[in-house]
Parts: structure tokens; C-alpha cells; sequence
């Protein structure tokens, strides 16, 4: 077994609460929480003066391009990128080629996220092939412990269809999510529509053909009763409606992108095709709605959508290149930069939300995975992060974890850095670096 | 804003100051004069290589841009890269790496997609990018050489020359730009050139062929196109880009011709003096008539000689650095 982990010094985020506290780990496991802890003879120290200590992070939505896409991002070179981004868990996202779209290709997935950095779930496709067609081996998969459905990449288009995968996946306990936007509305465009597309002469993608999907399925879900999280909405509307229909008492949830928390769709204006990326970046009073609801509470997680793309794809004309960006190694930084130091808003958006909603905790059913998004007490599953929050670094390309370069943020200084990660008891990141 | 394009790259006229465009035209009034010479050739950028890269055919602005750096006594790497030819999926790099590798000083470069000839700027940051149309975003010396043309019919017609009126004749020119807005990179670039100069400019399209939002324009949208047309001292017409789906957009030609189509019916109603501009090729029959773009007061032909000599300004500023000596030219 791993040896023991003495976490010291630092600061416990609890769901609730906040204390001074050392954290020991033994066989995987939290086996005291307390001030002063004794080291125990051969145990691994971990400085964390001056930082939080919690739940590790679980990233609703990352694609690992395993299998078909290996030169842009593997399942363990995306997990390494998920680790010294402070993840114990991510959600591999199904639009893989093939697409994970039966318990034959998630099994795969599965099979090498055993041997990865972090925790790897999957999320399997709600169609065949993601053709917005059939419904997909949806109760095979979840039979495998998948507990996430979606066609992310695309939404699923025809309301018909969307409606029977709701209802079929309702008495399986899994839930699906979609990616919203009406294709026919968005019409190719790519980049938000509006002045600044109207100036480039690019094609737009209205902020509507986001908003009529999260609408329409706002009331296939009051249809159905079955449960759906919204993935990365990126208009102020979009974050009403879901608000409104949450209120209703409706089974809904959702994510912000962090890129939508940052960046705005001026980005755009130098034809860099690292900032295309669906549903695009959208207008500054976008980005300020989707920041103050993570805040307030309206917005439940913060989620990647980590999108690796081979450098020669990112270097196509604006409309040729493909869309997505990477987020992993720096969705942290930015997401404390909207929550400033509120630390269990900081642990819920990043952690303890998206593990409920990826069913990972540990009251979840779950096989396969160790907790997450835990409360950092006595027992629980020691799937632990030491983040300092005053850490100012710079980004550089050249030296990510991811096997792709293209982030947005390069050359950019953020504030706010995993020091630390434990997955399963096992020190993964110590002092900033893969260990 | 930069005050002037001597050792820049053309991309965009967005950022071009006054002062810039009227050096540009100046600059281009001097080449004119080489252009009625019989022999038409200045050794101006000799020994200097400028590749000529069409990702999208345009024979006539190529020939053009040819030309006019022929008569600066360039050498000319001739590229027709048909987008048809050009396997989708290989990057803008790639292409530009292998040209580069020739040796090259400028490069030319007309492609399909918006934003294009920036990339490749930042690809090749010693190579000067002269942009001859990208997608739906900028034609820069297109703009250039409609401002050109009108400068020269309005300084006859105020018995001075062109060089003499600097930006002056523009001041309170009424320039009305009709047709398919949407899909137009001319209409992007004359909306800049007319208004730097200090022209008003009005824009009048059907819904479907207006950019989603103008707002931030320095134009103003008209619906009333008679009306607009009594208005005008300048109509540029637009070509209608059926080839970018605008049969989608509109319900048929007929019904565009009939809404916005510069008509016989339409062209008699105009003051005599109103000018017609159309960057070609022409629809005749569909933004057109055909007896209107034969019309005395329709400077298509102009604008097409006149495409030499801004383009040999362009090139001319763009490679040697510097503007011309005053005193070599006059």
C-alpha cells in the first residue's frame, strides 16, 4: 500500500465549514483530521501553510481523444493534464472516434483510465454513432457504472428523439446532459454572431440557437421528469432559463465553461483559431451574467471542456479549424479569480458539485470509482487537494501536461495553483509537479 | 491607426488613417503617369520576388495585382491555388512555409476564408501580406482604388487634380452602398475608405443581406432605396454573391432586382451628376442594368484601370518602406 500522507498546516475546506487542521492519510483513506497531527514514522509531509485543503476537483467534461485521436490527447496524458490541474476525477466525454457509444468502446476507456493519474469516468453518447438518430446501448453502458449521457460536440437536434432518450433514461438513474445549440440556427457560424462577426465578415452563431435548445428542453425534462444537466452555457439567457426552471422544482442543473468566465468574443478579432471553440465565446455582459451566477449560486459547476486539437488543425483558416480549447491545467485559476476567497464556493463549484451530479460521491452508487467531492472527514476516500490560493505563475505552452497547445491563456498570469493532489491516498502532484 | 503603409502589411483598412489612404492615393496618382507612358515600367522593386497566392481564382484581381507589380519590375511567383485543388485540412502554414522557402518578399494572397491572410501574417513575419480579398472580411485595395477613382472623376470635374484636393472632395460626399452587404469584403473596405476620408456613407439591403449588427459602423442604415438614390452623389453598387447562398436569403433575383436592383427605371430618376461604381464582375441584369453599367456616369472601367496603379502604390509602399520622393515624381 501507498505509505502514509501527513497533509500540514494548512486550511480544511468542509462542506460547510472552514478549520486549521492537519489531514492524515492511511491506505487510501482519511484517517484523522485534526490540529497538530503526529507524523507517523516514514510518512510522506506535505507543506500546505497558506493553502486549502479539500475535495480533489471532478471535471464533468473532458475530452481525452482516446480512442482516434491519440495524437492530440491519450487518456493518461489528458490525466496528467487533469492532475496538475488539481482533478481527481474527470468525465471523459464520448465524442471519441469511434464514439463511446456502447459498453464495448467505454469499457475501453474505463480499462485505461485504470492506469491513469486520476480517476477516469466516462460519459457515454445518448445516440448511435452521436447521429442524433437511435438511442444508443444507454442501459448497457450504464450497467458499466456510466452515469452521464450526452452527444457533446453536438446537441441531440430532433426534439423526438431527445424526448425518448429522456424517458428511457429515467428508471436507469443516469442522467443525461446536452450540448446546447440548434445547428440549424447556428448555421456553420464560428464565432459568436453579433459586431464584432458582423466586422471579421465571419460567420455568426446566434446566441438563440443556444437559448431555443435550453428552452425546448427545459419542457421535454417537465415532459419527461427526467433529470438533465445543461453543459457549458455561455449566454445570459441561457443561465435565466435554467434559474427559472430550477425554481419550478425541476430535475436541472449546469456548467460553465471557464473560457466563458474569461474571455469574450473581441478574442476573436485577430483570427487566431485557438479561440473558436462551440458555443463560442459570447459578449462581455455575457461573460459578467455567467461569472455572477457562478458566484451567486445559479450555476452549479465549473467544467472544462477541455478540447485538445492537433496544432495543425488550430493553424486552418478561422472557419476550417475545428472548435475547443484546453482548460484542465488552468480552470482553477480562473475559477477563484470569480469566486475571490470564498473557499466552500470555490470546493462546491469544483469539486462537490460536479461529483453529485457525475454521481461519484460516496452515498452515490458507483462502480469502479473511489469517492469524490467528499466533506474531508474521518473514512472518507482520501481523493484530496492542497491549493494556494496566492500563487502567481504564467502560463506557458510549452509546457503543459496536456499533449495539445492549444490554450488560450498562454503567456497570461494567474493566481491561484494546485500545490498538491492525492487520488486514492497516492500522492500524484506534490510542489506544483507530477510526482 | 497607423499613419501610413510603408513597410506594413495590407490586411484590413480598419486601422488606416487619412493621412495613410491620401498617401496611398498620391502615391498611386504618381504611377498613373508610368501607366501612360509607353513604356510602362519603373525599376522600382527590382530584384524584389512577390508571390501572388489565390486560394480563391479571381482572374481579374490577379491579373491586376500582377501587372502592377510587373510594372514595378518584380519578379512574380504565380500561384493559383483553386480552393478545389487545395485538399481541405492542410493548414495555412504548410502552404505558406513552402512558398517562403522560394524566397519571397511579398505575398498576395486571396483566400475564402475570413481572417486568412492575417494568419499568415503571423506565419511569415518577414514576408509583407498585401490581402486581395479574404471571405466575407476586407478587400482592401478594392476599397482603395473606388476612393481612388472617385477622387479623380470629382478633381476633373473641379478642374484640379487629385494630388492637389487630398481628402477635401470627400468632405460631404454622399455615398450611398447598396446590394448584398452581408457577404461583401468590398462593402466592409469602402465603408472604411469613404468614411476615413470624411465621406457619409448610407447602406441600404434587403433584412437578410444586411450583417447581422452594423451599429458600430460609421454608416447609416437606410430601407427607403429611392429615396436614398435622390440622396446620393456616389451609388456603389454590390455584386449579389449567389455562389455565398444568397439564393436562400432572398426569395428570388426578380424580387431583389425589383427591390434593390439598380434599374433603367431607377438609373433615369438620378441626378445626371450621380456617380455608379460596381466592383465586378457584374450580374447585369440582377443588381445591374445593363444599359446602367453602360452609362457615362458608370465607372466600372475606371475602376479596373485604376486597380494598376493602387496596386503598384500598395506594393510600392508596403516593400520599399518609404514613400516616393516627391521630387523624383513631380
Amino acid at each position: 500500500m501507498s505509505s502514509d500522507v501527513l497533509i500540514s498546516g494548512g486550511t480544511v475546506i468542509h462542506a460547510t465549514s472552514t478549520e486549521r487542521a492537519d489531514v492524515l492519510v492511511r491506505d487510501g483513506r482519511v484517517l484523522a483530521v485534526g490540529v497538530d497531527l503526529d507524523r507517523p514514522a516514514g510518512a510522506t509531509v506535505i507543506d500546505a501553510e497558506g493553502c486549502w485543503v479539500g475535495p480533489g476537483f471532478v471535471d464533468l467534461h473532458t475530452h481525452l481523444r482516446e480512442p482516434g485521436r491519440e495524437e492530440a490527447e491519450t487518456v493518461l496524458s489528458g490525466a496528467r493534464a487533469a492532475a496538475v490541474g488539481g482533478y481527481s476525477a474527470v468525465v471523459a466525454m464520448p465524442n471519441t472516434e469511434p464514439a463511446i457509444d456502447n459498453a464495448m468502446v467505454a469499457q475501453f476507456v474505463l480499462d485505461r483510465g485504470r492506469e491513469a493519474a486520476v480517476d477516469v469516468a466516462v460519459a457515454g453518447a445518448i445516440t448511435a454513432g452521436r447521429l442524433g438518430e437511435h438511442l444508443a446501448e444507454i442501459a448497457e453502458m450504464a450497467a458499466l457504472g456510466v452515469r452521464l449521457f450526452t452527444d457533446d460536440g453536438t446537441g441531440v437536434q430532433n426534439p423526438l428523439v431527445m424526448r425518448r432518450a429522456l424517458t428511457y433514461a429515467r428508471p436507469l438513474g443516469v442522467r443525461l446532459a446536452q450540448h446546447c445549440e440548434d445547428e440549424a440556427l447556428a448555421a456553420g457560424g464560428v464565432m459568436n454572431e453579433g459586431e464584432v462577426s458582423s466586422r471579421l465578415g465571419l460567420a455568426g452563431r446566434t446566441a438563440v440557437a443556444e437559448e431555443v435548445m435550453v428552452q425546448r428542453d427545459i419542457e421535454l425534462v417537465r415532459l419527461t421528469g427526467c433529470p438533465l444537466h445543461f453543459l457549458h452555457l455561455s449566454t445570459a439567457r441561457s443561465i435565466a432559463m435554467v434559474t427559472a426552471a430550477r425554481r419550478e422544482g425541476l430535475p436541472v442543473t449546469c456548467e460553465v465553461a471557464p473560457h466563458h468566465l474569461l474571455l469574450d468574443d473581441t478574442a476573436c478579432a485577430d483570427f487566431d483559431a485557438i479561440f473558436k471553440v462551440h458555443p463560442p465565446l459570447r459578449t462581455a455582459s455575457d461573460v459578467s451574467a455567467a461569472r455572477d451566477a457562478l458566484r451567486d449560486g445559479r450555476i452549479d459547476a465549473v467544467a472544462t471542456d477541455h478540447a485538445p486539437h492537433a496544432p495543425e488543425l488550430k493553424e486552418m483558416s478561422f472557419d476550417d479549424a475545428p472548435a475547443g480549447m484546453l482548460g484542465l491545467e488552468h480552470a482553477a485559476s480562473i475559477t477563484l479569480d470569480v469566486v475571490g476567497d470564498d473557499a466552500l464556493r470555490f470546493f462546491e463549484v469544483l469539486s462537490r458539485a460536479p461529483a453529485a451530479i457525475a454521481q461519484l460521491r460516496a452515498s452515490d452508487e458507483r462502480p469502479r470509482h473511489s469517492a469524490h467531492g467528499g466533506d474531508v472527514r474521518e473514512g472518507d476516500d482520501a481523493n484530496l487537494v492542497v491549493f494556494d490560493p496566492r500563487q502567481r505563475y504564467m502560463v506557458d505552452r510549452e509546457k503543459l501536461q496536456s499533449r495539445a497547445v492549444n490554450t488560450p491563456y498562454d503567456g497570461r498570469v494567474f493566481v491561484g495553483r494546485t500545490r498538491a493532489l492525492l487520488v486514492r491516498g497516492n500522492v500524484r502532484v506534490n510542489e506544483g509537479s507530477l510526482s | 491607426m497607423i499613419d501610413s503603409i510603408a513597410g506594413r502589411n495590407l490586411i484590413t483598412l480598419q486601422h488606416v488613417s487619412q493621412q495613410a489612404i491620401v498617401e496611398i492615393l498620391d502615391t498611386a496618382d504618381a504611377f498613373v503617369e508610368v501607366n501612360a507612358r509607353a513604356i510602362k515600367k519603373v525599376p522600382t522593386l527590382k530584384g524584389r520576388v512577390v508571390a501572388s497566392l489565390f486560394f480563391e481564382e479571381s482572374t481579374r484581381t490577379r491579373l491586376s495585382f500582377e501587372t502592377a507589380a510587373k510594372r514595378l519590375s518584380a519578379d512574380v511567383l504565380s500561384l493559383a491555388v483553386a480552393s478545389s485543388s487545395v485538399k481541405k485540412g492542410e493548414s495555412l502554414r504548410d502552404t505558406i512555409a513552402t512558398i517562403d522557402a522560394l524566397g519571397i518578399d511579398a505575398v498576395v494572397m486571396r483566400h475564402s476564408a475570413s481572417g486568412a491572410p492575417e494568419q499568415v501574417s503571423r506565419f511569415v513575419p518577414h514576408v509583407r501580406v498585401i490581402n486581395a480579398g479574404d471571405g466575407q472580411h476586407q478587400h482592401p485595395t478594392q476599397g482603395l482604388l473606388d476612393v481612388f477613382t472617385i477622387r479623380q472623376v470629382l478633381a476633373e470635374r473641379h478642374g484640379t487634380t487629385g494630388r492637389e484636393s487630398g481628402s477635401e472632395l470627400f468632405v460631404g460626399l454622399k455615398v450611398l452602398i447598396v446590394g448584398d452587404l452581408r457577404h461583401s469584403r468590398v462593402a466592409r473596405s469602402d465603408v472604411m475608405a469613404y468614411t476615413t476620408l470624411g465621406a457619409t456613407v448610407r447602406v441600404c439591403a434587403p433584412g437578410t443581406l444586411l450583417p447581422v449588427d452594423v451599429s458600430q459602423w460609421p454608416v447609416e442604415v437606410v430601407e427607403n432605396f429611392d429615396e436614398a438614390l435622390g440622396w446620393a452623389d456616389v451609388v456603389g453598387v454590390l455584386r449579389l454573391q449567389k455562389e455565398r447562398g444568397t439564393g436562400s436569403l432572398v426569395p428570388s433575383l426578380g424580387e431583389f432586382t425589383r427591390t434593390h436592383g439598380l434599374t433603367w427605371e431607377r438609373a433615369r430618376r438620378l441626378s445626371p451628376s450621380t456617380l455608379i461604381t460596381h466592383p465586378g464582375p457584374m450580374n447585369r441584369g440582377v443588381e445591374i442594368d445593363s444599359r446602367v453599367a453602360d452609362l457615362d456616369v458608370a465607372l466600372m472601367e475606371r475602376q479596373v484601370a485604376n486597380g494598376v496603379p493602387i496596386r503598384m502604390s500598395v506594393l510600392y509602399l508596403s516593400l520599399a518602406g518609404r514613400a516616393p520622393e516627391r521630387s523624383a515624381d513631380e
